[in-house]
């Protein structure tokens, strides 16, 4: 029992990590209205944040949080389908304004109301809709403790940096199940630190960005130099307009922000195994069963890989790249629709790749394991 | 010199337009206020009055239609004593229809934001509409025969919600008085000023004077207070890190397993079940052993079924999920109500059902005790301490430790369950 001696073993749930990390790496507000299975983010988010306040409705919450993120906060929010539901436009207003703030989306079963105590991984393709336009709205997933850690810390440098709202994905079973943990493991996390324009010299132009894509911020609480902050199409300035090419410019921009700067966040697990033909492909809380799955499979003689994607989107184009490697493909997802599938390959899914869903219930890995000897 | 808060006097609106009004007043009023440009923060709402914001030199933030009221709410609870800012929130009729709830939570908890209401009764960008604060009888292009309905008096909402002060002015004149007494308010401050849209208001409604549609509607001009009200900022105890305060669970025991294994203990809410799955799971650690740990209950905690389930390995534990379990602990009806399929589907394992409960279809080894003979409150703990002896997959010991981590020992009856065991 070489571990007898170590005092860091406790048994926790991922709220605690997502919240602790968060705060860590910079958030300083948690804004909410209670949602299960949120709540545990909630309670843990008033305890600990510097500032929690509780909205009335969730359209509220993200307003708020707007606001404050314009005075130079990085506030969270953590919530479920049906709140993220109504925060959709505002989201859209954050991400136009260049707001940062981490939405936490913890998902459980729906369509609508749904069964608010059973999780299920059927937002994805909702996050890919956010935003009009078809902006792509950065989102990170965790899929073990060590990303609650880890991505979370990633989700508030990500909504710094990139002056975006980010959604961590996340569902009920990875946030309310408690296990037995080492707190050892966890690697320390550094503050995001938040640059603002320094010159006082110059005019400040809120919205003009230079070669990395992201405009200077500066929050409305001080007085050197006015901002104009806009939800409506606006140029550099900030000034509302219709259509003329200034304006067009920095829509497209936004765009073009982040799916190339999130090349700097791309994360994924590839437990690659030589000769392996087979590849598993999981995430969120399917990754735990897709882990014991391989490491059955691979016991009985099988070669087999296993991806664990956790930046969602945009999705990056190396999952891909590493599916053309194998023969045989198998996406294990708690949804009925393949939804990870539909992002890669839309409706023409090639015919190695075949679907592991469910519905109300975690998958198991034997699951995986039958669809993969089928 | 110090600069103006408006950047031109030549305002974007229609000619006789009431927005152009409140831009000039409103302006005028906080520069006698003494408030510099960049000591402003002007959140626009969408509506005709947003187009305000290139012409201001103070900062400008325009959002979202009707949320701008909450928008400028966040912007407040950004700001610290010594920002020394004023946030101003300039929203239409038709904002505040659709953002009514943002501004009487903002009233409700007396932010320190001045809200200007630009009523000209009706949605003057999209083509005339009646909003929810057109005066009854006021005609627009969706009620030719006059608005059948009252509109909202937002004032009177505002200020039973608890807002410091509200006021309701005609759009006539020199109205920089009264902006000027609502934006030096300490606490919530709402100015509703009347209007008549001169696109569609005065096309519909010819010859009616600004005056008698608002008395006709019983819309009283006027200024309502609530004495001593302002926001305080309350929070509540913070703690400086999450992890620092959880009980370590070190292991002191030897492992006592060398096969996962899963348990369902399930009994009525109540009952002490969730908190003795923790000791199980915390007595399982002890023994150095890995553990997952969840419940189930209906949505209404306080009444029927209570069910957790633990997984104990001598690995780390990936899936968590239990369909059919190794181990079911039952300590009332409700619980076996709620395991009864799952029970019914076990082929082995062991099954400890309290005496009292009709035996249920099971391939499992039965074992039946009494565990509510020590008063249903401590059933569930009565339950794993049993399973702990007939097992011995975690021991009494480790149960009894895991009882002290928690500083719970004194609140379970132990020596009665001893001898309840015992018996």
């Amino acid at each position: 029992m070489h571990e007898k001696n170590n005092t860091n073993r406790v048994l926790i749930d991922g709220s605690r990590l997502i919240i602790e990390s968060l705060a860590r790496s910079g958030a300083d507000a948690f804004i909410g209205y209670p949602i299960t299975p949120a709540n545990l983010l909630y309670l843990y988010g008033s305890q600990r944040m510097d500032l929690m306040l509780s909205a009335p409705d969730e359209i509220t919450t993200l307003q708020w949080m707007a606001g404050l993120s314009a005075t130079g906060k990085l506030p969270v929010t953590a919530t479920s389908f049906p709140g993220f539901a109504l925060m959709i436009e505002s989201v859209n207003m954050a991400y136009m304004m260049e707001l940062p703030m981490v939405i936490v989306l913890v998902q459980r079963l729906g369509p609508a109301t749904g069964t608010a105590t059973c999780g299920a991984q059927g937002d994805l393709l909702l996050l890919n809709g956010t935003m009009s336009g078809g902006h792509p709205l950065p989102v990170l997933a965790t899929s073990s403790f060590d990303d609650c850690w880890e991505m979370a810390a990633k989700a508030s440098e990500v909504a710094i940096k990139l002056r975006t709202p980010v959604v961590l994905l996340t569902s009920k079973e990875e946030v309310m199940t408690q296990k037995s943990f080492d707190l050892a493991k966890l690697d320390d996390i550094q503050q995001t630190e938040k640059k603002w324009y320094s010159k006082t010299c110059c005019e400040y132009k809120p919205y003009k960005a230079g070669k990395d894509l992201v405009p200077d911020f500066l929050p409305v609480n001080q007085g050197n130099h006015q901002v104009r902050i806009n939800a409506s199409t606006h140029d550099q300035d900030g000034i509302l307009q219709h259509s003329n090419k200034e304006a067009m410019d920095n829509t497209k921009r936004l765009e073009e922000k982040v799916r190339v700067r999130m090349d700097d966040y791309l994360f994924y697990d590839l437990d690659e195994e030589a000769k392996a033909e087979t590849l598993v492909i999981a995430y969120g809380i399917t990754a735990a069963a897709a882990r014991d799955a391989v490491a059955r499979m691979r016991a009985s003689g099988k070669n087999v890989s296993l991806l664990t994607p956790k930046t969602l989107l945009p999705l990056p184009g190396q999952y891909a790249e590493i599916i053309k490697n194998y023969k045989q493909v198998v996406i294990a997802e708690e949804s009925i629709n393949n939804q990870l599938g539909s992002l890669l390959f839309g409706q023409q899914m090639p015919g190695n790749i075949t679907f592991v869903g469910k519905m109300g219930k975690m998958i198991a890995p034997e699951e995986i394991i039958k669809e993969v000897r089928s | 010199m110090t600069q103006s808060m408006l950047k031109t006097q030549s305002l974007p609106y229609c000619k006789g337009c009431g927005h152009d009004l409140i831009a000039k007043h409103s302006t005028k009023a906080l520069e006698e206020l003494g408030f510099a440009p960049l000591d402003v923060i002007m959140v626009t709402d969408i509506g005709c009055h947003g187009i305000i914001d290139k012409c201001m030199n103070t900062h400008t933030v325009h959002g979202l239609h009707g949320r701008s009221a909450a928008l400028g709410a966040g912007i407040f609870f950004g700001l610290e004593e010594h920002d020394n800012k004023k946030v101003v929130v300039f929203i239409g009729d038709g904002g505040a229809t659709i953002g009514l709830q943002h501004i009487m939570e903002a009233a409700r908890l007396n932010l320190d934001i001045t809200v200007v209401v630009h009523n000209n009764f009706l949605y003057g960008m999209t083509g005339g509409q009646t909003s929810g604060l057109t005066p009854h009888g006021f005609r627009t292009t969706t009620s030719f025969q006059g608005n059948p309905f009252d509109g909202y008096d937002i004032c009177k909402l505002t200020h039973t919600a608890g807002a410091r002060y509200v006021s309701r002015v005609l759009g006539i004149g020199d109205i920089s008085a009264d902006m000027k007494k609502a934006f030096d308010q300490k606490g919530f401050s709402l100015v509703e000023v009347m209007e008549i849209c001169p696109s569609y208001g005065v096309k519909l409604n010819p010859k009616r004077k600004l005056k008698e549609i608002v008395e006709s509607a019983g819309k009283e001009v006027g200024e309502w207070v609530n004495e001593d009200a302002a926001f305080k900022q309350q929070q509540g105890e913070k703690v400086e890190n999450l992890l620092d305060k959880i009980p370590r669970v070190p292991m002191s025991f030897d492992r006592s397993l060398n096969t996962s294994k899963s348990l369902v203990l399930s009994g009525s809410a109540g009952e002490g079940v969730q908190l003795a799955a923790n000791l199980l799971a915390k007595a399982a650690m002890l023994t150095g052993l890995h553990v997952t740990q969840k419940g189930s209950y209906p949505v209404t905690v306080g009444v029927g079924f209570s069910t957790a389930e633990v997984n104990l390995s001598p690995e780390d534990i990936h899936f968590h999920g239990i369909s059919v379990p190794d181990m079911v602990l039952i300590t009332s009806q409700d619980g076996l109500n709620h395991n009864k399929s799952r029970i019914s589907q076990m082929t082995s394992g062991k099954l400890f059902i309290d005496s009292s409960l009709e035996l249920p279809e099971t391939g499992a080894e039965v074992i039946r005790h009494d565990f509510r003979g020590v008063g249903a409150r401590n059933a569930a703990i009565h339950a794993i301490l049993y399973f702990a002896k007939e097992t011995g997959l975690v021991t009494q010991e480790a149960i009894y430790k895991a009882l002290d981590l928690e500083g719970k020992s004194d609140k379970i009856p132990l020596d009665k369950i001893k001898k309840a065991m015992a018996g």
